[in-house]
């Protein structure tokens, strides 16, 4: 039989507030354990919460990014659960009134597009941290992270295969950090996912009963997790059994889910109305001063590339996969280096050399000006892009935030290309005599015999010699 | 709409509560009673009527975004059964 797999995604955000969601207490990673509580965080009994602006600007922001709709009015509920890291005994979240609703993302798989709608996002709090280690048969808890606030946004079940689950991933996280709502650092566990999971024989209407993997953080794990729920559900519905639905996790060392709840014993979360927090409220002023400060997204700019600059479509998805990255390229541009080429030698050289060395593009020893002032380089013929590799390598060394490095590199070392014809034509007679079976073979017919020479020309002249010249000179020798 | 022993003890369950074999009838027939009053409002039409989120017509106050706490954690640690290298400690949690 064939199978139809369905994916959906809960994915909480942590916003990059300074404070916490209803407390004045600092969101800072790293502190010491419960230096960064305030009595709403650990639930002294008459503490009160007051909302955070900031957390609601941000949750406004996510919503108009994707198209949702923002609603006027939202609620916030108690969610009622037992657990030592979250005090109060209930988180405060939202239910029936979210503050963001609706929406759309477009992600690409193998070249093709496929819109995933959400069905809503919503403010909550993030409960604290439990550390397992042994404290003589205790567990300790520190509430530094109770409070902070999270926007946990939930997709429909669109998604048909892990590549389109990351792909959602990847999107989603790629626009939340792009207009600076989430800090997206997934080690510190500022974007979490929760991924649902069935199976259906393909072209059934009803969806399977779905297991949903808890808090994976990391690309890869939604991939080998998804890849590992899917096998156990085929596998279980081919051998006669049925799915239950349960909460599981993943061990990323055996590769396997394994289940942590099954349905019987889920929590009833007894959501009600907070009566400490009366509906927020969000006017048309507040909505229209959002929108005017929101920067430009990834999928617009992503067409202004490919307008304004003409490069492919796939050059323009990528350089605007962050948008520093996209700064770089335009900057880069700015500074006089023709489009392709500056996303090239970006996408390329630079991109390399950045994974490399674990470095995102804030941190390229190499500044836009300096990259551009080397392209300038290869673009009036003064070095062949082999030597421009030579001398990136240099820059990056030593360090080039200033225009001038490239040129001053290609002064020291003598590098600039050899564009005189005499000087190039004896290197290309010795080499030609050397070689009298590639001429015997261009002559019968073979173009490509040339290009080897080429070749040895280039080394002939420590790789200064303009290889189209050297090409012409070759042809024209031997014709 | 009425409730089962076995459901009342479902309920306790999902609820966290410790309801003994004792108490399941009474806690039944007090169940009983209350979806009984539940049924009685239900049956009030409120069609048109938006539904309330808090008692009183207010809208929710809002603070400005600032890290102002200041550490406190010596006065709260100070009234905690257990505490170790800054932690609170809890009977053993396992999942």
């Amino acid at each position: 039989m064939k199978w139809e797999v369905v994916i959906g995604l809960e994915v909480h955000t942590q916003l990059t507030t300074q404070s916490k969601i209803f407390s004045p207490a600092s969101t800072a990673f790293g502190a010491a354990p419960n230096t960064q509580t305030a009595v709403v965080d650990i639930a002294l009994p008459g503490a009160l919460p007051v909302m955070n602006r900031a957390a609601v600007d941000k949750a406004i922001q996510f919503g108009l990014a994707i198209g949702a709709k923002v609603n006027r009015r939202s609620v916030f509920a108690r969610k009622n659960y037992f657990y030592p890291d979250l005090p109060k005994g209930y988180q405060i979240s939202q239910f029936e009134l979210p503050v963001v609703e609706g929406g759309a993302i477009t992600i690409n798989v193998d070249g093709v597009d496929k819109v995933i709608n959400l069905t809503r996002a919503h403010l909550e709090e993030d409960a604290g941290k439990s550390v397992h280690e042994d404290f003589h048969g205790h567990s300790g808890i520190d509430l530094n992270r109770a409070g902070t606030p999270l926007l946990e946004i939930v997709s429909e079940p669109e998604m048909r295969s892990a590549a389109e689950a990351v792909a959602y991933a990847k999107a989603l996280y790629s626009l939340v950090t792009w207009i600076g709502i989430c800090d997206g650092n997934m080690q510190e566990g500022s974007f979490r996912c929760d991924v649902n999971v069935s199976v259906r024989p393909f072209g059934q209407a009803e969806f399977g009963t779905r297991r949903e993997i808890k808090n994976l953080n990391s690309f890869k794990f939604i991939e080998q997790a998804v890849h590992a729920e899917v096998r156990y559900q085929i596998e279980l519905i081919e051998d006669g059994g049925k799915v239950q639905q349960a909460t599981v996790l993943f061990n990323p060392d055996t590769g396997e889910t394994r289940s942590m709840r099954s349905k019987e014993d889920a929590h009833d979360y007894r959501y009600f109305p907070d009566p400490d927090l009366p509906p927020l409220v969000i006017g048309e002023d507040w909505i229209e001063r959002v929108r005017s400060e929101l920067p430009e997204l990834p999928a617009a700019m992503q067409a202004r590339f490919v307008s304004q600059y003409g490069i492919p479509a796939y050059d323009a998805s990528t350089l605007t996969s962050s948008k520093a990255l996209a700064g770089f390229f335009e900057a880069t541009v700015a500074a006089g280096a023709d489009a392709k080429l500056a996303s090239n030698w970006i996408m390329g050289d630079v991109s390399a050399t950045l994974n490399r060395e674990e470095k995102g593009i804030e941190a390229s020893p190499v500044s836009a000006v300096a990259l551009a002032s080397l392209i300038k380089r290869v673009m009036d013929n003064t070095i062949n892009n082999k030597t421009a590799k030579d001398v990136l390598k240099k820059m990056w060394e030593s360090g080039a935030t200033d225009p001038s490095v490239a040129d001053a590199i290609i002064e020291r070392d003598g590098l600039k290309q050899e564009s005189d014809t005499g000087a190039i034509e004896a290197i290309v007679d010795a080499v030609l005599a050397a070689n009298p079976k590639a001429i015997e073979e261009y002559r019968s017919g073979k173009e490509k015999a040339l290009n080897a020479l080429v070749g040895q020309v280039m080394k002939g002249s420590g790789g200064k010699a303009n290889p189209a010249m050297a090409l012409e000179l070759l042809k024209k020798k031997v014709g | 709409m009425s409730l089962s022993l076995d459901d009342v003890r479902r309920i306790a369950k999902l609820a966290r509560i410790a309801v003994s074999d004792a108490e399941v009838a009474a806690t039944q027939t007090q169940l009983n009673r209350i979806f009984g009053l539940i049924e009685e409002m239900r049956a009030v039409d409120t069609s048109g009527i938006e539904p309330m989120a808090h008692a009183q017509d207010v809208a929710l106050r809002l603070r400005a975004d600032a890290a102002t706490a200041v550490d406190r954690r010596e006065a709260f640690q100070a009234v905690a059964p257990l505490v170790e290298n800054g932690l609170y400690l809890v009977p053993r949690v396992l999942e």
